[in-house]
């Protein structure tokens, strides 16, 4: 029997290394998995890459990450937020190094690498500071950069539902990078608010399909299958 | 001379939006124009953290923190709405499915260059967002800006001196003063305020400006 669930959170990261490369899902809290992040937080893996859409805000997050100086780089679209403190700071002081790319770019190039492409040619940058030095190409008129995958150890994903397969649902606009990151690491790590029977999840609407995530744990108080 | 304020260009902005339109909305001023479109007709909204059908703000007590916007303030989803993932998003932007985006600029040149993600200031810390998908991605780009800076100076240019967002990008630039429009041929204006005339706009800008 296949069983992806694991009973803590500690469990779920206790294998992460330092220096490893960790995709985290979240546009602001919504779909950010801060329980995970303090689990990595207490597991003590350090220098590590972040990569996700900000860089951290407040305390909690990955903000919590930088607070506790466990990042070496961040790959990213919108490091600097009212409350972005902590990554401003490190940033400032030339501690954590900063690969800032376009929010749809970043979607692309960690789609392409959950679908096995070895690159991408993408209109968006192209003419800016943001595309320097990177090859282009004019294809029927309209010009591309090209873009390498961003591959990682570990994706960090927050969803609403799953089974014991892997199977997730999330909810609302919490969605945002979950199902693109799931399937862009070698180990997806899901926590989620409820954990359902197998079959509980309507086939027709299951975002992620299970062969993408590869641990799921249940945010506490932990339901009972 | 009756300049516009930020709710009259919105609504004026508001009125070049037809029925059936996917719209994109920029934070910031951009967000204001939702609230002037025509409540009868059917257009679109889409927010780029994975949101199509978006709704007004909620009351505060309907505040759920995962149906937020772009700007991450709490939104409503209208009946027909949906939900998607960031590569469907940006899809929708990058594959020329967004109809309309209203966005806010630093400067914008005559040709539709955009400069509106980051001052060049060599201890800012850079943050693009969605700014350079939606720029090169929408079908028609609207600009929504003062035309003077707070020291006199035309945000609309001969050339951006900002660092670019995209090249050749915008179609119409919405202004206090002046609408006007941008691309290939350079900008022409195609409505003025009450007691601006084309002289006084060529005389803030220094653009050879010609009418529409």
């Amino acid at each position: 029997m296949i069983n992806k669930i694991v009973a803590s959170m500690a469990e779920a990261v206790a294998d992460m290394q330092d220096g490893a490369s960790i995709m985290i899902s979240g546009f602001g809290d919504a779909g950010a998995p801060a329980e995970l992040i303090e689990a990595v937080i207490a597991q003590g893996a350090t220098d590590l890459t972040i990569i996700s859409n900000n860089a951290g805000a407040g305390e909690t997050g990955i903000a919590a990450l930088m607070r506790a100086n466990r990042v070496r780089k961040v790959i990213c679209s919108f490091p600097r937020q009212a409350a972005s403190h902590h990554f401003d700071a490190r940033y400032r002081a030339g501690e954590v190094e900063l690969e800032l790319v376009p929010q749809g770019n970043l979607a692309a190039r960690i789609q392409a690498a959950g679908a096995g492409l070895g690159a991408i040619f993408t209109p968006t940058g192209y003419g800016t500071m943001l595309a320097q030095g990177k090859e282009t190409r004019e294809i029927d008129g309209r010009h591309y950069v090209l873009e390498y995958p961003i591959h990682a150890d570990f994706a960090l994903v927050k969803a609403r539902a799953a089974d014991r397969w892997g199977n997730l649902v999330y909810r609302k606009v919490a969605r945002n990078f979950g199902p693109i990151m799931a399937m862009a690491a070698k180990t997806t790590i899901v926590q989620v608010a409820e954990i359902v029977e197998l079959g509980a999840l309507d086939p027709e609407t299951i975002v992620t399909p299970g062969i993408f995530v590869d641990r799921v744990v249940a945010m506490q108080p932990a339901p009972t299958v | 001379m009756q300049r516009m304020d930020r709710n009259a260009l919105a609504a004026r902005v508001a009125r070049d939006i037809p029925e059936g339109a996917y719209v994109n909305l920029g934070i910031g001023a951009p967000t204001m124009v939702a609230n002037f479109l025509p409540k009868d007709k059917d257009i679109f909204l889409q927010s780029e953290n994975g949101l199509l059908g978006m709704g007004p703000a909620p009351e505060p007590e309907d505040i759920d923190w995962e149906l937020i916007n772009a700007g991450k303030q709490p939104v409503t989803i209208l009946p027909g709405g949906s939900y998607f993932h960031h590569g469907d998003s940006f899809a929708m932007m990058r594959g020329g499915h967004i109809d309309i985006c209203v966005l806010g600029a630093f400067q914008v040149s005559i040709h539709g260059d955009l400069a509106n993600w980051h001052t060049g200031a060599p201890d800012a810390i850079p943050a693009v967002g969605g700014a350079m998908d939606l720029a090169i991605g929408a079908r028609d780009v609207f600009v929504m800006m003062d035309l003077l800076t707070k020291s006199g100076e035309s945000k609309l240019v001969r050339q951006c001196t900002y660092p670019l967002t995209g090249l050749a990008c915008v179609s119409r630039v919405y202004t206090d003063v002046a609408i006007f429009d941008v691309g290939p041929d350079g900008a022409h204006v195609i409505e003025m305020v009450e007691g601006m005339t084309l002289d006084t706009l060529r005389a803030l800008t220094g653009l050879e400006l010609t009418e529409a």
